[in-house]
């Protein structure tokens, strides 16, 4: 286990205007560590996830990250092109909606072929071999690897999206309602290969759920929110078999049992 | 350390906010040790919170007041308020726990749940699998149903799966919560022989056992869990 964190967060608020997004959040997350936000819509989670994934600026607070070079860096003082550098090498990012992480109109290989040429791959026989290795990997029939994502299934899409993020050997990899729109099967799937490829891959990961469920399959740690602010967090399966706050009891009272 | 794990004082209350915030004592003043080679039983009737101290135990549940020491990778570390990565971290070496429940995972099969907890230190998966058969052939699960996920299987089926799993590696501590409750007389032997070669080799076992027979056969020492009713201590 490594003694050193791959992401620092401390005191990070965002604010619209005099509406809350998040407010105060610090935590540290280290390498192969996943971490789950829960909370119910508008409890801020999201607004969490796009500050820590660059894609919001934070209002104020500071996000620390561990670069390949061993140096901590700002990411508030990074510039744009490093950014987006980070977002397609060291990062990934699994959307709920997977047309919003994938390119629809171009073929499967591609999709996930553009990830390695964004860091330079240019050798085609290459690119293919990783990209039909990482289909089998996601349980995509090579037999696929020329047909467009739009002819996917949302199960399938949502395989291929994480395919796309993961060929780049990311460290870090950031989740939003990865199970959100699939039917109970399918997400089982997709759970079950999730897990194995984070223990697999020794990836650190923040995955955002309203599923209690996907975070005690998925994650080590936990964090609850509501209004905005971190109400309750600690070991997953603390926080889920024993709920100090208020809310933390309200949620878990809530599930469904089968 | 001859003393692998040490209780003290340790108390532990839920506060129930969907109801009002009442507030429910469960134990006080816990203190016990347990030396390595020992099993040492808690006793006493249903509700009077030997589940909980277990849980307490593994990190599952919160602690109060009070320290639970263990001796892990050199160092003594005190679970009651250890950072949840220790926590992990002496799960993963140290500390082992048989559930009375089996947590399935959709599509993982009982050979590989058996095996997980030795993967994830490092035994290269051929081998571990190996070692989880050899569990599970001395289980007597039939051999049809290890490549099968256990959401089907029946209780104690289940519950085989689960004692091969908590039994497979050589954490220094073992938590029990009645891994015999319901097996048939057979395999209740065969877990109170796995209990006796777990203590020869200096493991450390803390169990609840509701059958007497198997109490009998693997108590060193009976903690009578009703000592630690808070309400005894807020007289």
């Amino acid at each position: 286990m490594s003694a050193v964190p791959l992401l620092k967060v401390k005191d990070v608020s965002k604010f619209y205007g005099s509406r809350i997004g998040c407010r105060s959040v610090s935590f540290v997350l280290y390498p192969g560590e996943v971490l789950a936000v829960v909370g119910e819509s508008g409890s801020g989670k999201t607004t969490l996830l796009s500050c820590l994934s660059t894609r919001l600026m934070p209002s104020s607070g500071i996000i620390e990250y561990h670069m390949r070079d061993g140096q901590y860096r700002d990411l508030a003082h990074m510039g744009e092109a490093e950014r987006r550098f980070l977002m397609r090498t060291d990062w990934g990012f699994v959307h709920q909606n997977p047309a919003d992480g994938l390119r629809m109109t171009v073929s499967a290989g591609a999709n996930v072929g553009e990830r390695l040429m964004a860091v330079g791959d240019r050798h085609y026989g290459n690119i293919r071999a990783s990209a039909s290795d990482w289909l089998r990997r996601v349980e995509i029939g090579e037999d696929r690897i020329d047909d467009q994502p739009r002819t996917f299934s949302g199960g399938m899409r949502q395989r291929l999206q994480i395919a796309r993020n993961l060929v780049t050997s990311p460290r870090l990899v950031f989740m939003d309602e990865p199970t959100g729109g699939l039917d109970v099967s399918v997400q089982a799937r997709l759970l079950d290969l999730v897990r194995g490829l984070v223990h697999d891959l020794g990836l650190a990961a923040v995955i955002v759920t309203h599923d209690l469920a996907v975070a005690r399959l998925l994650s080590h740690r936990m964090m609850v929110m509501k209004d905005g602010t971190v109400i309750e967090q600690g070991l997953t399966d603390r926080v889920l078999d024993d709920p100090r706050e208020p809310y933390t009891q309200l949620l878990v009272s809530s599930i469904l049992q089968v | 350390m001859a003393t692998p794990l040490v209780v003290s004082e340790v108390a532990k209350s839920f506060t129930m906010h969907l109801r009002d915030g009442v507030r429910l004592p469960v134990v006080a003043n816990v203190s016990f040790s347990v030396k390595a080679g020992e099993c040492v039983v808690l006793g006493g009737p249903s509700g009077v919170g030997k589940s909980s101290i277990l849980k307490m135990l593994y990190g599952n549940y919160g602690v109060d007041e009070g320290q639970i020491l263990m001796e892990h990778d050199g160092r003594l570390v005190n679970l009651a308020d250890a950072e949840p990565r220790t926590v992990l971290e002496v799960r993963r070496t140290t500390l082992g726990y048989v559930s009375q429940f089996l947590r399935v995972v959709p599509r993982v099969s009982a050979l590989d749940i058996v095996a997980e907890p030795l993967q994830a230190r490092g035994v290269v998966a051929q081998e571990a699998r190996e070692r989880a058969a050899q569990l599970l052939a001395k289980l007597n699960l039939p051999k049809e149903l290890w490549p099968l996920p256990p959401a089907t299987f029946s209780g104690g089926e289940q519950q085989r799966v689960n004692i091969a799993r908590g039994f497979i590696t050589d954490h220094r501590i073992l938590l029990l919560d009645e891994p015999t409750a319901s097996l048939d007389a057979k395999n209740r032997a065969v877990v109170v022989e796995m209990i006796a070669e777990k203590k020869a080799q200096g493991t450390a076992l803390v169990g609840i056992f509701h059958d007497e027979e198997v109490r009998d056969a693997v108590a060193d020492r009976i903690i009578d869990v009703s000592e630690f009713s808070p309400r005894r201590h807020a007289a």
